[in-house]
């Protein structure tokens, strides 16, 4: 800064204008995508599980304020607030099923208290009332392999464990056809009813559990919208609206018979 | 001597008891304060949060819960109209940070070997913009996902993590790279309350008529071109940069400088 003159006083040349003016939204440039780069990166954890009535995972990290108030208000200490340095987006609620799975608390007390509708209380209500039950948190995905009762030894761990036994998860019977007199009694989870709570993969014995909550987005597969199910008549509805949509390429422009019989230049050799 | 220190002791008082009031809410339930600065609850009842976060969730493209209005709605009323850029010297706990390093600055004559500030005071109203360009893009809170603020807070509530290098960067790049470079140059939360402090009614009075230009009022301050004033004409120090921290009062052997209450209608010029 000049000693005599402030500087706003000082008058700039038209070039120095254009070059300090070029210099600034230049740095801006440069700021900004080192800046947005990082951000890209640290905002996707694909692998995290939210505390119940989380809104889909990019409004979550739109909305959440990264308060802390739902991690304060848990009271199994299930829920933790990811630091820095944990490969998570930082300062935003997260659970590890296998240390402390969600208890489902009736009353779901991180939900309400979120000032922010990140955790949306609508996503946990039924018929003008808190139903933990209507949570989705993710879903129980079994492994076979090491699941010991597809070897045939009995254990129903993660059955017993789950907070809606005979819905979320059932158990089956198959013969084991190795001994030929005994029972595989095989756990069954049911995508439509599991929560995510992880109270399964907390209980599964073997050394990594064989029962496992992930995001339901990563595990859930799409048919598609033009396949409809005959036999339903609920899905058959959708045929009522239906639209035709007629397509022409090269080949359906002739009748098909046309189109088959054209050598189309292959024996020109 | 204490009361050379009165508002420095005041200061550190409240950032302490503040963190400590957040910290007792986590480790032992008590309902004073809960959260962090981000988002709180005073009382169990009373929502605060911080605007600038809502701002960017805005830019982001989330409607803003009631909740989160009524908080921003809070903290915006009691700084526009009482605490001007207070929240920078009384709440953050980043100050006590910034503040070592002056002092060592200071002590040591660091100052003295490197009297050119490379970088622009401005530059945080730049980043200010950039933050909200780069959450709309993104999509994402951006100053929030990197912000070292929120990074000690909420890593002193809930787990520091890496959070303490954040604390040393500060430390060191205000120490080494450039004076009072976080807080008066960078941190766009400092610049955002610098925005709306301009009209609060608590302002530092200068007395020209009992100063006697040792000029320790500003080799003190942190924001020292908000001080142009001194020895030159009586004044209200009139612009949101000045954080009330009160350090310039406290350094006055002449009684030049003192809080005042700003009267609206017969402002001195």
């Amino acid at each position: 800064m000049s000693k005599n003159i402030p500087k706003k006083d000082q008058k700039l040349s038209r070039r120095e204008f254009f070059l300090t003016s070029t210099r600034s939204a230049g740095l801006l440039v440069l700021g900004g995508l080192v800046w947005s780069a990082y951000v890209d990166e640290a905002s996707s954890s694909p692998l995290i599980l939210r505390p119940p009535g989380a809104v889909e995972e990019n409004d979550f990290l739109t909305k959440c304020i990264k308060c802390g108030l739902c991690v304060e208000a848990c009271p199994f200490d299930t829920l933790l607030l990811a630091e820095p340095g944990s490969n998570k987006p930082i300062g935003t609620p997260y659970f590890i099923p296998r240390e402390v799975p969600c208890y489902m608390c009736v009353d779901i007390p991180c939900v309400p208290i979120c000032p922010t509708d990140a955790l949306d209380e609508s996503l946990v209500t039924q018929a003008g009332k808190l139903n933990i039950n209507k949570a989705d948190m993710g879903l129980a995905i079994i492994d076979e392999k090491a699941c010991i009762a597809f070897w045939g030894i009995q254990c129903d761990a993660c059955h017993r464990a789950c907070p809606l036994i005979d819905e979320a998860i059932t158990i089956e019977y198959k013969k084991n056809e190795r001994t030929g007199k005994h029972s595989f009694l095989t756990p069954k989870v049911h995508p439509d009813v599991c929560t995510g709570c992880g109270l399964c993969e907390r209980a599964c014995i073997t050394e990594k559990a064989s029962i496992f909550v992930l995001p339901r987005e990563l595990v859930t597969g799409y048919a598609g919208s033009h396949y409809i199910k005959g036999w339903d008549k609920n899905d058959e509805k959708r045929l009522i609206n239906a639209k035709e949509i007629k397509t022409t390429t090269e080949i359906s422009k002739r009748s098909p018979m046309d189109s088959l019989n054209d050598m189309g230049g292959l024996l020109d050799d | 001597m204490i009361r050379e220190y009165k508002y420095l002791i005041l200061r550190r008082f409240t950032q302490i008891g503040i963190m400590f009031l957040y910290m007792s809410a986590n480790i032992w339930g008590l309902t004073i304060l809960q959260g962090n600065l981000s988002s709180s609850l005073f009382l169990e009842f009373i929502p605060l949060s911080d605007p600038y976060a809502a701002l960017q969730m805005l830019a982001a493209g989330t409607l803003l819960s009631v909740d989160l209005l009524i908080g921003v709605f809070i903290i915006v009323v009691f700084y526009g109209l009482f605490g001007g850029r207070a929240f920078c010297s009384w709440v953050c706990p980043i100050n006590i940070v910034s503040d070592s390093s002056n002092y060592i600055r200071r002590k040591f004559g660091f100052n003295k070997i490197q009297k050119k500030q490379p970088a622009s005071r401005n530059l945080r109203y730049y980043i200010l913009g950039l933050s909200f360009i780069i959450s709309f893009a993104l999509g994402v809170t951006a100053f929030e996902a990197v912000s070292p603020i929120s990074m000690v807070h909420r890593g002193l509530v809930f787990g520091m993590g890496f959070g303490w290098s954040a604390i040393l960067i500060i430390f060191l790049f205000d120490l080494f790279v450039l004076k009072n470079g976080w807080c008066g140059h960078i941190c766009p939360l400092g610049g955002f309350y610098s925005l709306i402090a301009r009209f609060s009614l608590i302002k530092v009075d200068h007395n020209v008529d009992n100063c006697t230009a040792c000029m320790k009022c500003k080799e003190v301050c942190p924001e020292n071109q908000v001080l142009f004033m001194v020895n030159k004409e009586s004044k209200l120090v009139l612009s949101g940069e000045c954080t009330a921290c009160a350090r310039c009062i406290e350094v006055c052997d002449d009684d030049a400088l003192n809080f005042s209450i700003r009267n609206l209608k017969g402002e001195r010029k």
